[in-house]
């Protein structure tokens, strides 16, 4: 029973001009879950990929030991042969398969290379019942949500026998529901003997599945602590993560000034409902009701699901579902905004939560992605002028501190975080008088947020009306003025900054759930439509 | 600056490029390697004049067509679009004795129709382009045979075979050389070089890193040498055939759209990552609808220029001439997913299959074998390319 199950001794791995591990250790027992965390770009993915063979046996220095016996792995599927599984943040099912054929896809029950059904059938219905899913192992993996989904993937890795299951961040895109049951089962696999290692940027969830964090920092280890250990709380593991105590974690707010007298809000949205874009039935924004003044920041607060993201891609330019009713005003009159365009000349920016597929051109240069929006501003004739749009990209690199070696970058290089400042500058450099901001810091490390959130204070200390949504509560309560919650497509409460807590703001967001009534299934609607 | 340090930068800017410096390094080999087996035939001067006048239609194709491409469509109808305009062609100047120019005028505007017909069904009702030009396709060729009632039509009036086949005139005095095309490359050159004089100087005024001054003098007398050379193997024969003056307003002109204008900025846009581009305000049905638009009309002008070089119109013209145009993009640079390429890529990979096509029936290998190489360097080209890609981005 004693011993390690894994073992990895001092790793090192360098990528052409980049070190992204130096002399890594990491011990993980048998039995136990393993909670690995660090900022963003602290190596934590690539020492996974060291591990499952990804980067294979050779590209990197130091030696892996599974079980006491030396590893060398060539591909994923000799870590696998092994009991070594790496569920990804990504998931790699395939939609328009059956959850059965998903199971075990590259692993599937045959002979002589015709699948056996009924066994297949048979494995994946046990299987699932052990993940605690209870869908017919017909179904389509497309028709069931991302929190199943990722159940069917840990079925997966139990079909290969796991022994050690690496899940990379398994709870990023699921709500807190979901993200129970996950960790529940995490739990439950554990006392069937799976060890678990874990990746996640959500210290509470670290603190109530692992036994034992290891933290990394800039490709080194930091520190192992001992989960068991009262002196181990979020606190302390943050000043591992980051090296330096954090009781700053958001910039001193420039104080909003109410206005003196009642002027007209920058932006109004009244009464905007919008239906599926398929079943129109649905409505995942219902009879939304929302202001915002010049100086302002407003957040929404919602979990996944709530409508937050329809809402606003809704009204930045009818670009989610069917428009059912509503207006916007700008400045007190009304405008039109069913079109993108419309909206970028009336003032309205929208800063998307997913800056991979709806933010950036990942192909082109950094400069040119932040004068797509506003090239008018750097052309003359309808001709851009390559030296000035170079010249306001070199501005942005600077103000917006990007870290690129040149403006001719390619974006898809950069960090999640520095490809966040890009879609801001992005936004910033047309110009708008609102800006709407979606989960602006997801996904990027500590540091690089306290940047961003920098950016957002001065914004509104220009003047400019900020929306600002987010599921991460501390975030919100650190930067908005004013907090709207949403759930099942409506506001269900306002708390000026002051009256907000963490505890009542998770209330409201929860509220409304079960409260409403003949449209009941409108939660899985906007589910779905997250995941687009 | 030392040696050293020039190659190395030198090294550095062809690695930014490798793509384009690649295809034009495989281009002087083709072109090397041919002009030895052919013991200097390749390059005599008539048969330069003749390469460019075999190619021109493939290459005004290319340029569409790598706009298409890097949109993130493709276009399978604009062979039998060529073939279908030079019917109409047929049937307006031999049969209705239409004065030239206004049948050229005409014709282009039917090919803009037609591309416009295509793109509204791809940009506005949502048809892949894979079908929708799929059926143009057929239904071109279709409507090509209706019209020639399976004929073949001809002659045509000689100002527009001039446009095929014919040179720039005569001037000046007699010095065994083409004056005016003495001339244009001359000028050519000249603006080539003041416009990188002019560029380097606003890259000094924004204190941007310049090429150290060795450096960007060996890159302009490279330049100019190139130019002049051409110009010399053109010069010593007819001069340049007019084609060549129209291929050379349409690289530039596109090349300028591409890199400067906004329009050109948008269909990056769009073919690089569509969902981001329509969320930021990129009006990207217009943008599709234009490139196809563009595209009818270029292959209209392919199909007159076609048409006039070979004096007729016949129903089986312009068979395989979209799989050409494709074949010439994708070896110039243009990727399967869009977003990439450029229009001087276009004519570069359009040339080296035009090349390869000349030295190999120069050399006398058969069509058969022809078909073969121009499949492998295909596969060769691309290959390499993700190749380098992924060899560059672990």
């Amino acid at each position: 029973m004693a011993g390690p199950v894994l073992e990895m001794r001092s790793i090192g791995k360098t990528f052409p001009g980049v070190t992204a591990l130096s002399d890594v250790n990491l011990t993980v027992r048998r039995g136990e879950v393993h909670a690995i965390c660090g900022e963003n770009g602290a190596g934590k993915s690539t020492l996974m990929k060291v591990l499952s063979g990804v980067h294979p046996h050779g590209s990197y220095e130091g030696e892996v030991l599974f079980e006491g016996e030396a590893c060398r792995f060539r591909d994923i599927r000799a870590s696998e042969r092994r009991g070594v599984v790496i569920i990804h943040q990504e998931l790699a099912l395939v939609p328009y398969l059956s959850i059965a054929e998903n199971i075990f896809l590259g692993n599937e029950h045959a002979r002589r290379g015709f699948v056996d059904w009924t066994a297949t059938l048979r494995h994946a219905a046990d299987l699932l019942r052990r993940v605690g899913l209870r869908d017919r192992p017909q179904t389509r993996v497309a028709d069931i949500g991302v929190g199943k989904q990722q159940l069917v993937e840990i079925a997966k890795a139990l079909a290969k026998e796991v022994r050690l299951l690496i899940l990379d961040e398994p709870t990023a895109a699921l709500n807190d529901e979901d993200s129970g049951k996950l960790l529940d089962l995490v739990l439950e696999l554990k006392n069937q003997g799976i060890t678990s290692v874990i990746i996640s940027h959500k210290l509470n969830e670290i603190l109530r599945v692992a036994d034992s964090v290891t933290v990394l920092r800039d490709g080194r280890t930091v520190e192992t602590l001992d989960v068991r250990d009262p002196a181990t709380t979020e606190e302390r593991i943050i000043a591992g993560m980051v090296g330096r105590d954090l009781d700053h974690r958001f910039p001193e707010r420039t104080r909003y000034a109410a206005p003196a007298e009642e002027e007209e809000p920058a932006l109004e949205i009244r009464d905007w409902t919008v239906h599926h874009p398929i079943d129109q039935h649905r409505k995942v924004v219902d009879g939304v009701s929302l202001r915002v003044r010049r100086g302002e920041i407003v957040g929404i607060a919602g979990l996944m699901g709530a409508g937050r993201t329809e809402l606003a891609m809704s009204v930045f330019g009818r670009s989610y579902g069917r428009h059912a009713g509503g207006t916007v005003l700008k400045d007190g009159r009304e405008i039109s905004t069913r079109t993108v365009p419309e909206c970028v000349e009336h003032g309205i920016a929208y800063v998307t939560e997913d800056r991979k597929h709806y933010g950036l051109n990942l192909i082109d240069t950094v400069g040119r992605n932040v004068s797509l929006t506003a090239l008018g501003k750097v052309a003359r004739h309808g001709v851009v002028d390559e030296h000035e749009e170079r010249r306001v990209a070199e501005g942005f690199r600077t103000s917006m501190n990007i870290r690129t070696p040149t403006v001719f970058e390619t974006v898809g290089r950069l960090s999640g975080g520095n490809q966040q400042k890009v879609v801001l500058s992005k936004w910033i450099f047309a110009g708008p008088d609102v800006l709407i901001l979606d989960e602006p810091t997801r996904g990027i490390d500590v540091g690089a947020k306290y940047e961003i959130y920098t950016v957002i204070d001065r914004l509104a200390a220009e003047g400019k009306a900020v929306v600002f949504i987010s599921s991460e509560l501390p975030e919100l309560l650190g930067m908005c003025d004013r907090i709207h919650t949403m759930a099942a497509g409506r506001l269900t409460g306002e708390f000026l900054r002051a009256e907000a807590t963490q505890e009542a703001l998770m209330r409201c967001m929860t509220a409304d759930r079960s409260g409403t009534g003949g449209k009941g299934n409108g939660r899985t609607g906007a589910g779905e439509a997250d995941e687009r | 600056m030392s040696t050293v340090g020039l190659v190395r930068l030198v090294l550095d800017g062809m690695r930014r490029n490798m793509r384009q410096y690649g295809m034009l390094f495989a281009l002087g080999l083709i072109v090397a390697l041919f002009a030895v087996w052919t013991e200097g035939d390749l390059l005599l001067p008539r048969n330069v004049s003749n390469l460019v006048l075999q190619n021109s239609y493939i290459l005004v194709l290319a340029v569409g067509m790598m706009l298409v491409i890097i949109s993130g469509h493709i276009d399978l109808s604009v062979g039998s679009l060529t073939a279908f305009v030079g019917a109409v062609a047929a049937v307006l100047m031999v049969e209705n004795s239409l004065p030239w120019p206004l049948a050229v005028l005409l014709c282009l505007l039917l090919g803009a129709a037609a591309g416009a017909l295509q793109g509204f069904f791809i940009a506005y009702v949502g048809i892949p382009s894979f079908i929708v030009t799929l059926a143009g396709m057929l239904l071109f060729r279709g409507l090509t045979e209706i019209f020639l009632k399976g004929q073949t039509l001809g002659p045509f009036p000689r100002g527009l075979q001039n446009i095929a086949n014919g040179f720039l005139p005569e001037v000046g005095p007699e010095t065994n050389y083409h004056n005016l095309t003495l001339l244009l490359g001359l000028g050519f050159i000249a603006v080539v070089v003041l416009q990188e004089i002019r560029d380097r100087r606003r890259q000094r005024e924004f204190a941007l890193e310049v090429l150290p001054t060795p450096a960007f003098v060996l890159k302009l007398v490279a330049l100019a040498a190139a130019v002049l050379v051409a110009t010399l193997l053109l010069a010593s024969y007819k001069g340049a055939p007019v084609v060549l003056l129209i291929l050379g307003v349409l690289v530039a002109g596109f090349g300028y759209v591409m890199r400067n204008a906004i329009i050109g900025r948008h269909i990056y846009a769009i073919g690089g990552n569509l969902p981001a581009a329509k969320l930021s305000g990129v009006k990207d049905r217009k943008v599709t609808f234009l490139v196809f638009l563009n595209m009818g009309m270029l292959a209209a002008l392919a199909g007159l220029v076609f048409a006039a070089r070979f004096n007729a119109a016949s129903p089986k013209a312009g068979v395989n001439f979209e799989l050409e145009a494709i074949a010439a993009s994708f070896i110039g640079g243009a990727s399967m997913s869009g977003g990439v390429g450029t229009v001087l890529g276009a004519i570069i990979g359009g040339l080296v299959l035009g090349v390869l096509n000349n030295g190999m029936n120069l050399v006398g290998i058969g069509t058969d074998w022809q078909q073969v190489i121009k499949g492998a360097v295909l596969l060769a080209a691309v290959g390499f390319d993700v190749w380098n890609k992924r060899r560059v981005g672990s």
